[in-house]
């Protein structure tokens, strides 16, 4: 039975509420009360959750392998006929279109259901904030198109929606774009983003010369015999033995658009821009740099998993880039003193595990992974957020200190939700990031080494930020201390909910979760799955499982330790391994090897090039030009003034010359000329008397 | 009847009174009645010699003339105005810019 209804058929309009939101805000908002912005703003992300929910509901009413609805609202982009790498020619087309499947249903659900949370929450937390209407236009408008990306049923409108998130972030980053700091840490996101693009596009590229198409997936598609999907062209090029797993292109492909999920997803090397994106306001922290938008990556390349699992290289590049991030991020996040930081890091941590999780073939383990980090990531950075409302502002935690008793709510979420990323069962993340660490065992056990110590300095950092700000005393100033308040109810009811999915967000299980989003996974050119999969609770999973509790219960004792009982000094540590401590404060130089690197030498290679500007274009072009003209100009000049000009006045000259005794009868009175009028007509009339009588007298 | 010479003398008259008026007064509203004064002239010694001769003509050119005395004392009176305005003057020897 195929899935049908009202929500199905009305996909379009998931997207399209808070895009109609968006513009109204960012045309009219200006003249609209706080009120009316918030009703209409998070009003139309909560008819979206509504409609998503109901989508999703009709769409699992279905048996599992007809759960694909797939709406084409029109032909979108038809450049006509393409030649592919083949050589044959195809009628080539992009529509506007929606696809949901088990897949996009995790992520628009995730997506408006967080969103929404995030909305309600920004309520109270931006409330205070001038460019209230900005701040929720610019949200909306992300929700568009972070929906467009989710729901998209081909490749380039999925990239319409990547860049619509990327523009909102870099709008958002720099929402108090009067801070330096901010308006940089904007156009450093887009920049850096800008390089993952590039190869995404490119990988694009590459799909639709190498397929003909760059549609999913034809199932669901009244017209099938026209459209062809991504899926449908592999199945025939297999079937016609044109392709076989490990050819190059697909290497090519997969990687390309891993270079766009590096971007996205804030992966080595291109990480760098995350961490500086928390000078944004914390929901947008929340919302887009932990639940949502650095998730894109992750579930392209899910989507994309038909190639990826054709081409082991890629495979295991998205595997060690995952987890050398995830590493490299967590041990970074160990030594923070910013709050937000720390969570920046910690959350490109959690996105190399995702990558470690696809890269190890455990493409629903990311995915589920993806579901419980947006629960709980979100509630850390609401909770942060709150903690930063409630301390007026500081965001450093060596200035924090005994909150657990005056901001509880707060407080008590946080602690799930920092027990949620630890991986302590039965929260949320344990599930997930269980599942990810056994899969990398099965894939290479260096790999789980790795991901392993990774866990455990997640739960040390995370229970390092919980002892420093909610217990101990207070070690922040007077007038700050007597500030401390909870936040208002459209702050903390958004904690306690995330609080409660945090926990219970996990309790589906990776297995049920696993096999809900089967439907999406290739099968094209994979061998069947091995036995031992299939076979649950193998004595090493059992010991897996029981590792990677240790580690986190080892890494919050070890937090404890350090920040609550104080039995060893963190201080006198970071004075013994004085150059290790050094690097990580310092972020290991990235920033400053980067800027050696890249940015200083496109600094350079500007300069080179406005020098090259001043000296030749403007110098011998430009002043030469002129010189000429200036040249030109004065011979012409003289010739005017001397030969035209002198011509003329030898002429008025002479003229003046030989006029000299006449002229002066000209007086300019007029009863002068009278005179000489009758004057000479009396010598006229004397001369007529004397000499012309005859005439006279003839007349007579 | 009286002889043909009356009639001459009284347009002789006013001719040189009115030649004497536009040579010798300064003020062009007195200069402009002195160039009535001379076409009157030539009006009565054309009515004079219609009579003398019997011919209608002469008259109808003494009539053509009043006419063309209306018409040249009005557009006369409006370049005194007009000259007026911008230079606050009726005097003629100050006006004197159409010279060398």
């Amino acid at each position: 039975m195929t899935p049908s209804g009202y929500f199905l058929e009305h996909l379009w309009l998931i997207p399209l509420f808070p895009l109609v939101t968006a513009a109204l805000m960012l045309f009219l908002g200006r003249r609209l009360p706080n009120a009316a912005v918030s009703i209409l703003c998070v009003g139309s992300v909560g008819l979206s959750f509504l409609f998503a929910l109901g989508a999703v509901t009709q769409l699992v009413s279905a048996d599992p392998e007809y759960r694909v609805a797939q709406h084409i609202l029109f032909e979108w982009l038809t450049p006509g006929q393409m030649q592919l790498s083949t050589g044959h020619l195809i009628r080539f087309t992009a529509d506007w279109g929606y696809l949901l499947d088990p897949l996009s249903s995790v992520m628009v659900l995730v997506v408006t259901g967080v969103g929404f949370l995030i909305h309600i929450y920004s309520i109270g937390y931006m409330g205070h904030e001038g460019g209230y209407y900005r701040f929720f236009g610019y949200m909306n408008l992300f929700m568009f198109s972070m929906l467009t990306l989710v729901l998209a049923n081909n490749m380039l409108l999925m990239f319409v929606g990547w860049e619509g998130v990327g523009l909102c972030s870099y709008l958002l980053i720099g929402f108090y774009f009067l801070r330096k700091s901010a308006s940089d840490a904007g156009k450093k996101a887009f920049i850096v983003n800008r390089i993952g693009d590039a190869g995404f596009i490119l990988g694009i590229l590459l799909t639709a010369v190498t397929f003909g198409t760059i549609r999913f997936t034809s199932v669901g598609l009244t017209n099938v015999a026209a459209d062809s999907g991504i899926r449908q062209a592999l199945e025939a090029a297999f079937g016609s033995h044109a392709l076989a797993a490990g050819a190059p292109v697909f290497t090519t492909i997969a990687l390309l658009l891993f270079v766009g999920a590096c971007g996205k997803s804030a992966q080595i090397p291109l990480y760098v821009w995350l961490p500086d994106a928390m000078e944004g306001p914390t929901p947008v922290s929340a919302l887009i740099h932990a639940a949502t938008m650095v998730t894109a990556g992750v579930y392209m390349v899910v989507r994309m998993n038909a190639i990826y699992q054709l081409s082991p290289f890629a495979m295991d590049v998205v595997a060690v880039v995952g987890v050398v991030t995830a590493i490299f991020a967590a041990s970074m996040a160990l030594v923070q003193n910013d709050i937000k930081k720390v969570l920046a890091y910690s959350t490109i941590s959690q996105l190399g595990y995702m990558f470690l999780a696809l890269g190890a073939g455990a493409f629903a383990a990311g995915i589920f992974h993806l579901m419980t980090h947006a629960f709980f990531k979100a509630l850390l950075f609401l909770g942060a957020g709150s903690v930063i409302h409630a301390m007026s502002g500081e965001q450093d935690i060596q200035k924090m200190g005994g909150l657990g008793d005056k901001i509880q709510v707060t407080a008590r979420t946080f602690f799930v939700a920092a027990l949620a990323i630890a991986g302590i069962p039965p929260l949320a993340g344990f599930f997930s990031k269980d599942e990810i660490l056994a899969r990398a065992f099965d894939k290479n056990p260096a790999l789980w080494i790795v991901g392993f110590v990774t866990a455990g300095m997640t739960a040390f950092y995370m229970f390092r930020l919980v002892f420093l700000t909610i217990s101990g005393y207070s070690r922040a100033d007077e007038h700050a201390q007597k500030h401390i308040h909870e936040s208002p109810y459209t702050m903390t009811i958004p904690l306690i909910i995330l609080a409660v999915l945090s926990v219970i967000g996990g309790w589906s299980g990776s297995g049920r979760f696993e096999k809900f989003l089967e439907p999406v996974m290739s099968t094209i050119g994979v061998p069947a799955a091995p036995a031992k999969v299939v076979e649950a609770w193998s004595a090493t999973e059992i010991l897996l499982m029981l590792g990677s509790i240790a580690v986190a219960i080892a890494g919050i004792w070890f937090a404890y330790e350090f920040y609550r009982t104080k039995r060893f000094a963190p201080e006198l540590v970071a004075r013994k391994m004085g150059g290790f401590y050094r690097v990580l404060f310092h972020k290991y130089y990235v920033d400053e090897i980067y800027d050696a690197l890249f940015v200083n030498r496109t600094k350079d290679l500007g300069t080179l090039l406005g020098q090259f500007d001043a000296k030749v274009i403007d110098g011998v072009g430009v002043d030469g030009t002129g010189w000429l003209a200036r040249f030109g100009s004065t011979l012409s000049m003289w010739w005017d003034k001397w030969i035209i000009d002198g011509l003329l006045n030898f002429g008025a000259k002479m003229t003046q010359l030989l006029s000299f005794p006449i002229r002066f009868l000209q007086t300019g009175t007029f009863s002068s000329y009278a005179l000489l009028i009758l004057v000479g007509l009396a010598i006229l009339l004397a001369y007529c008397q004397q000499h012309l009588h005859v005439v006279l007298r003839g007349a007579r | 009847m009286l002889p043909i010479g009356h009639y001459l003398f009284l347009g002789l008259a006013l001719f040189i009174i009115g030649v004497i008026g536009v040579v010798t007064r300064r003020n062009v509203i007195v200069i402009l009645m002195s160039i009535e004064l001379i076409l009157n002239a030539v009006n009565i010694n054309l009515v004079a010699f219609s009579r003398l001769y019997g011919d209608v003509a002469g008259q109808v050119f003494a009539l053509f003339i009043i006419a063309d005395a209306a018409a040249e004392a009005a557009v006369g009176l409006g370049i005194i105005i007009a000259f007026f305005r911008n230079r606050e003057t009726v005097l003629e020897d100050e006006m004197d810019l159409l010279k060398w």
